[in-house]
């Protein structure tokens, strides 16, 4: 079943080649997955066509059946799954009715598809150059003799410079972008007719998702060919898709003209969406569903004078790490050579919040932000510079004695993934207790009321304070870890990409409960992210790193609005956003 | 590659190290006076007193330390109180039957471990993986000695297919000429098929009673590497560019397979020389088990102690061997090297 | 104490859902059932073995050596007359013991050193870590022989060879479990509310590191009974005529050829059940404590 004739290729003819037959025409396709506690139907009746040339994003959050319905498609379903009903036919032919060595040819050379997280889609021990010579192998597209030249070309055709070196170069050689080039590279390799693309971005830092979805769109434009853009991104489906599918758990709920989704979307869901995506000119209560938007409390603790003395104070700070491979004697004697320089993960930054201020901190991976936010927290001790935090030199105290400082109360954190950052031993009740039994006074009644008392605070309903945190939806969780920071009234928290892990949706009601939290108890913010758009939302200031540096400092507006860095400017081009 | 070969032998040299101290410390500093054990339990308080002060057991640690690396330097271990000869001889004599059991037990268990691992993971929930699990928990579960008994009371006592298991051959057949020390490949070489088969039936109970146990985690690592490698993404990738299910499952999910079954069988070889003491004695196959054995309970310590060290050694070595291997198929490993 | 957590009134006690969860991970696999119930035999053995015994299992009778199994001697007779049945129930309690003993040895010496090189690390793990190495470049039941050789020939010393060649496995998984949670986002939590170290590491670390060593002590207590019996198979620490499978495997070794099988078989039988027990035991506690599959 492995190699066919070369010289009778199937799919060169197919039987009703005219333009009125899309590409590819699903119809009422559902997915079954046979759990322990019996089936389920992760796709139900879905039914969607590509046109030549034509690119379709398919949008929904985490379980609405999206990728499914591509693996259904390319029959890759895993072991558990099957297609319990349904027609797929790939320009005309019938593909639920090919035997497994008919569909393996159509793989790779007719449809291919590309993956989130690219350095995992290749093979870690193979070179990436060979990974692509056995697929133009496979398919009778190159010789033993020319596979390598081929596989050359192919990498060059994806603007991978010094393409000949690379062709030998391991995955782990590569960054996670130029691994997606690699993925690109591969998939196109045999110039397929449609391309599949799962979450190609997820992961990937903005600059190089810009540059990734460019690179995609151009290629496939160039060669005529039909996408299928899988994403939970709207902006990203609206930036690059002629036609939108929403699903949502497992259906679709709507299927239109990218233009005339945004502008007039039909379905509630894809309206709640649409509202949910930061995008520029929107307020946090733009994001909530219509009709459930609450006033914003009233402001109960009063500003602070813009001449007070600010509450965080960081001047000169600096984080070094020594160089990997600096450790062993034995490699040194051998290498005899003088340790390389450390590493600065943070180079020398100043700043300072006021009382009652939200800062953001805005970077993409390994610029130092969290870094940063975990020598702010006293979790890392700092290489050298001063933290001042209420007028007390905090960056002298080691971060193990701090624990037992009266100022550990007054700085806390919400973590970046809610699962994570809860003990799978404790319920939500004891959770939020923890800091009040350890550093408050509160104890027997009047803990508990003070406990459901933060469940009311942050919205969680107090049935659930017994549960443990796998009984907790993602949401509920960041709500306990929200309940928790803010237990003992802090002057200052820290939110370290307190969203990343969610769902856009639930984006959206944690960005606004972090915002009526901070206004109805005068807390100070530093909120970590990546997206310059959320940060907006929430934030009076924004500085951006970048290399351990801070490149640009200013209002929240004029960051946004007047960028001065080129760096700056990069970062908000390259976030795609629905056109409203 | 030859500057990996040398990091990795860097990497062997604190094990050696503790190994050497280990073995010295277990006779020095041990509760017990060494000069009883070194002179066995029927010796006077003269003879004690006189292989003290030979053994240099009146001088400081360091020194006794230090005359003691000296005599492994020049591959000095002792000599036997029972039979009088050189400790390093006689294991250098005895050290190829115990080899080829080792060896010959462990090629057995991978032949059938890995492509049984392979076949498991491949249709899981199928007769074959339930067969692979019944084999691996039996595995586990049986003591080496107690299966090595119950093969010969099937193979020997009631079907009559395999000789008496006294040794390595049949003692009416005259051994081959000594090339490798293995009787299987110097009875090939020297032509001599009656005495290579005499050989072979020999050493089939007791190579397959090692192999038997050697076979457990190396056929459950491999089912559940390759069940890890067959659900990895790059798989997914493998499979969505057309490849077919052979090149799939051996080019792509197997070579990625070996890495922790190569891991695994470092602590097989450890399972392996430890129950090849146990196999020898059953089998009464005259290798350095046996020897260490007899030596054991005749309380003569110099054997046990060079026996400890052999071991170990060899064992460091094979260590040594699988690590130069795994840096061969895992270009990951090269660089940190 | 003000110590203690202020549940809400309607939380279950943590202990009996466990038990809940238990009972339903026993009703949905039989497997594990079936290995509680060959557990409490065995431990109904070790603790009354005496009084269970039909005969005494030191007493001789020369005219009824090598009787194979029959009513009266349902495993049969060894050699020396003795009856089997007895000296294999009776030697429950030694074989046991020595594999109780080694395993919560271990457990508490390698356990404690790993959590402590995973959660402090610097040099406290360099000291482990070496230790740990140093035992592992020995083949196991290799370095066991010199241990007990070098010591002593005494079921105390088998004890402690036996933990001490399990000493590097306990402290490499205590060590990564503890070295993976040590930056794990609730404990950088437990951190931010106050707690110093220590307390992080005995409240909020321990208890989660201790259900997988709970599952890995019953998964190398088979090991620890097979390397017991090995050694007393080669004639090291326990005495003839003291019952103990391993020894009495040895005993029987050589009728094996003449066809007495009995006198082999069902010590062997008997380690070989109690071996099993505890793995399969090990599968199913596995299941039991991991939080993730309780509902």
């Amino acid at each position: 079943m492995d190699s066919p004739p070369m010289d009778t290729p199937p799919m060169d003819t197919p039987p009703m080649d005219t333009p009125h037959v899309p590409l590819l025409d699903v119809q009422d396709l559902t997915v079954e997955f046979a759990t322990r506690r019996g089936p389920v139907r992760a796709v139900r009746r879905v039914s969607l066509s590509i046109a030549r040339g034509e690119t379709l994003g398919v949008v929904g959050e985490s379980g609405s059946g999206k990728s499914v319905t591509s693996y259904a498609v390319m029959r890759i379903l895993d072991r558990a799954g099957r297609i319990a009903e349904g027609s797929i036919a790939f320009s005309g032919v019938p593909l639920r009715e090919l035997g497994e060595g008919e569909m393996q040819d159509i793989r790779g050379r007719e449809i291919s598809m590309i993956f989130q997280n690219p350095r995992a889609a290749l093979n870690p021990i193979r070179t990436v150059g060979r990974q692509i010579a056995d697929v133009l192998l496979r398919h009778g597209q190159a010789t033993r003799a020319n596979a390598r030249a081929k596989a050359i070309e192919a990498l060059e055709q994806v603007r991978i410079a010094r393409a000949a070196e690379r062709y030998d170069a391991y995955p782990f050689e590569l960054s996670g972008g130029m691994c997606q080039r690699i993925v690109i590279a591969l998939a196109l390799a045999c110039r397929p007719r449609l391309l599949i693309a799962d979450e190609p971005t997820t992961g990937l830092d903005v600059t190089t998702q810009k540059a990734v979805m460019d690179l995609v769109s151009e290629l496939t434009r160039a060669r005529g060919m039909s996408t299928l853009l899988i994403t939970h991104d709207l902006g990203l489906a609206a930036a690059y898709c002629d036609r939108v599918v929403v699903m949502q758990q497992g259906e679709v709920v709507e299927s239109a003209a990218s233009h005339s989704i945004f502008r007039a979307p039909q379905h509630a869901y894809t309206r709640r969406l649409m509202r949910a995506t930061p995008r520029p000119g929107a307020r946090l209560r733009d994001l909530l569903p219509e009709g459930g938007a609450v006033p914003e409390p009233v402001a109960t603790a009063p500003a602070a004078a813009p001449d007070a003395p600010p509450l965080l104070e960081v001047s000169s700070l600096v984080k070094e790490y020594p160089r990997a491979g600096a450790a062993g004697l034995l490699t040194r004697w051998l290498k005899r050579g003088a340790p390389p320089a450390p590493f600065r993960a943070v180079d020398g930054i100043s700043f300072t919040i006021r009382r009652g201020e939200s800062l953001g901190l805005v970077g993409e991976s390994g610029c130092g932000k969290s870094t940063t936010s975990m020598m702010l927290m006293r979790l890392l001790d700092p290489s050298s510079g001063s933290i001042r935090f209420l007028g007390q030199e905090i960056g002298a105290m080691p971060a193990r004695g701090f624990a037992a400082s009266p100022l550990r109360r007054r700085i806390q954190m919400v973590f970046q993934d809610p699962t994570d950052s809860l003990n799978p031993r404790l319920t939500a009740a004891r959770a939020i207790a923890d800091p009040i039994l350890r550093m408050g006074e509160a104890r027997g009644a009047a803990l508990r009321a003070r406990i459901d008392e933060l469940a009311d605070l942050v919205g969680l309903p107090r049935a659930l304070l017994h549960r443990f945190p796998h009984q907790l939806s993602g949401g509920q969780k960041a709500r306990v870890g929200i309940a928790r920071a803010i237990a003992l009234n802090p002057d200052l928290v820290i939110l370290d990409e307190p969203t990343a892990a969610l769902d856009v949706s639930v984006q959206a009601v944690v960005l606004n409960l972090l915002q009526d939290l901070k206004l109805r108890l005068g807390m100070s913010y530093l909120f970590v992210s990546h997206d310059l758009h959320v940060v907006r939302l929430l934030c009076d200031r924004v500085i951006v790193m970048r290399q351990g540096r801070i490149v640009e400092e200013g209002s929240a507006e004029q960051v946004l609005e007047a960028p001065r860095a080129d760096y700056t400017r990069e970062l908000i081009a390259a976030i795609p956003h629905p056109p409203i | 590659m030859l500057r990996t070969a040398l990091t990795r032998l860097g990497t062997a040299l604190p094990s050696l190290a503790g190994v050497i101290i280990v073995t010295f410390l277990l006779t020095r500093v041990l509760p017990g006076d060494p000069a009883i054990y070194f002179a066995g339990p029927v010796a006077s308080p003269e003879a004690i007193a006189a292989i003290r002060a030979q053994l240099g057991l009146d001088q400081p640690l360091w020194a006794q330390f230090a005359s003691y690396i000296a005599a492994l330097v020049k591959g000095d271990l002792g000599v036997s109180l029972t039979t009088g000869q050189p400790v390093a001889a006689e294991i250098a004599a005895r050290l190829p039957a115990s080899a080829e059991l080792t060896l010959l037990g462990l090629f057995l268990a991978v032949a059938v471990a890995v492509p049984l691992g392979i076949l498991a993971a491949l249709r899981q929930g199928s007769w074959i993986d339930h067969a692979c699990r019944l084999l691996t928990t039996a595995g586990v579960s049986l003591p080496v000695f107690f299966t090595g008994l119950l093969a010969v009371y099937v193979f020997y006592y009631l079907l009559g297919w395999s000789p008496a298991p006294l040794g390595r051959l049949d003692s009416f057949l005259s051994e081959p000429p000594a090339r490798t020390g293995f009787l299987l490949v110097d009875s090939l070489l020297a032509g001599d098929m009656e005495v290579f088969h005499a050989a072979l039936a020999q050493i089939l109970l007791p190579a397959a009673t090692l192999g038997l146990f050697a076979l457990a985690p190396l056929a459950r690592m491999t089912r559940a590497a390759m069940l890890a490698a067959l659900s990895a993404e790059f798989i997914r990738t493998a499979r969505a560019s057309g490849l077919g299910a052979r090149s799939v499952v051996l080019t792509y999910a197997f070579r990625n397979a070996m890495l922790p079954v190569l891991t695994t069988l470092g602590m097989v070889f450890s399972f392996l020389l430890g129950a090849n003491v146990l196999v020898e004695k059953v089998f009464a196959w005259p290798g350095i088990g046996s020897y260490a054995v007899e030596a054991l309970i005749a309380s003569d310590f110099a054997p046990v102690q060079g026996f400890v060290l052999t071991m170990a050694i060899l064992y460091i070595l094979l260590n040594l061997a699988i690590d130069l291997l795994y840096g061969l198929i895992d270009p990951r490993m090269r660089k940190v090297a | 104490m003000a110590e203690t957590p202020a549940l809400p009134a309607e939380a279950p006690s943590p202990l009996a859902a466990l038990l809940r969860h238990a009972r339903h991970v026993v009703a949905g696999n039989p497997v594990t059932a079936l290995a509680f119930l060959l557990f409490l035999l065995l431990l109904l053995c070790a603790v009354l073995g005496p009084v269970l015994a039909p005969h005494d299992p030191l007493a001789s009778d020369t005219t009824r050596a090598l009787a194979a199994p029959s009513a009266r001697h349902p495993f049969g007779t060894d050699h020396l007359g003795r009856d089997i049945l007895s000296r294999v129930v009776v030697a429950a309690r030694l074989d046991m013991g020595i594999a109780i003993f080694s395993v919560a040895l271990v457990f508490l010496l390698g356990g404690l050193a790993g959590v402590a090189a995973g959660f402090f690390g610097g040099w406290t793990d360099r000291i482990v870590g070496r230790l740990a190495d140093t035992i592992m470049a020995f083949p196991l039941f290799v370095l066991a022989m010199g241990i007990v050789a070098a010591l002593g020939n005494t079921v105390t010393n088998i004890v402690i060879a036996t933990a001490i060649v399990n000493f590097p496995l306990y402290a490499r998984i205590a060590r990564a479990e503890a070295a993976v949670r040590r930056e794990a986002g609730y404990v950088q939590a437990a951190r931010l509310t106050g707690n110093g170290e220590i307390r992080v590491l005995l409240t909020t670390i321990l208890p989660n590191i201790l259900p997988i060593m709970a599952v890995q002590m019953s998964l190398t207590m088979g090991y620890a009974i097979l390397n017991a019996a090995g050694l007393s198979f080669i004639g090291l620490g326990v005495k003839p005529p003291t019952p103990e499978w391993g020894i009495m495997v040895a005993e029987g070794a050589s009728y094996i050829v003449s066809g007495e099988w009995w006198v082999a078989l069902f010590p062997g039988l008997a380690l070989m059940l109690a071996v099993f027990t505890f793995n399969l035991l090990g599968d199913g506690l596995r299941d039991i404590v991991d939080p993730q599959r309780r509902s």
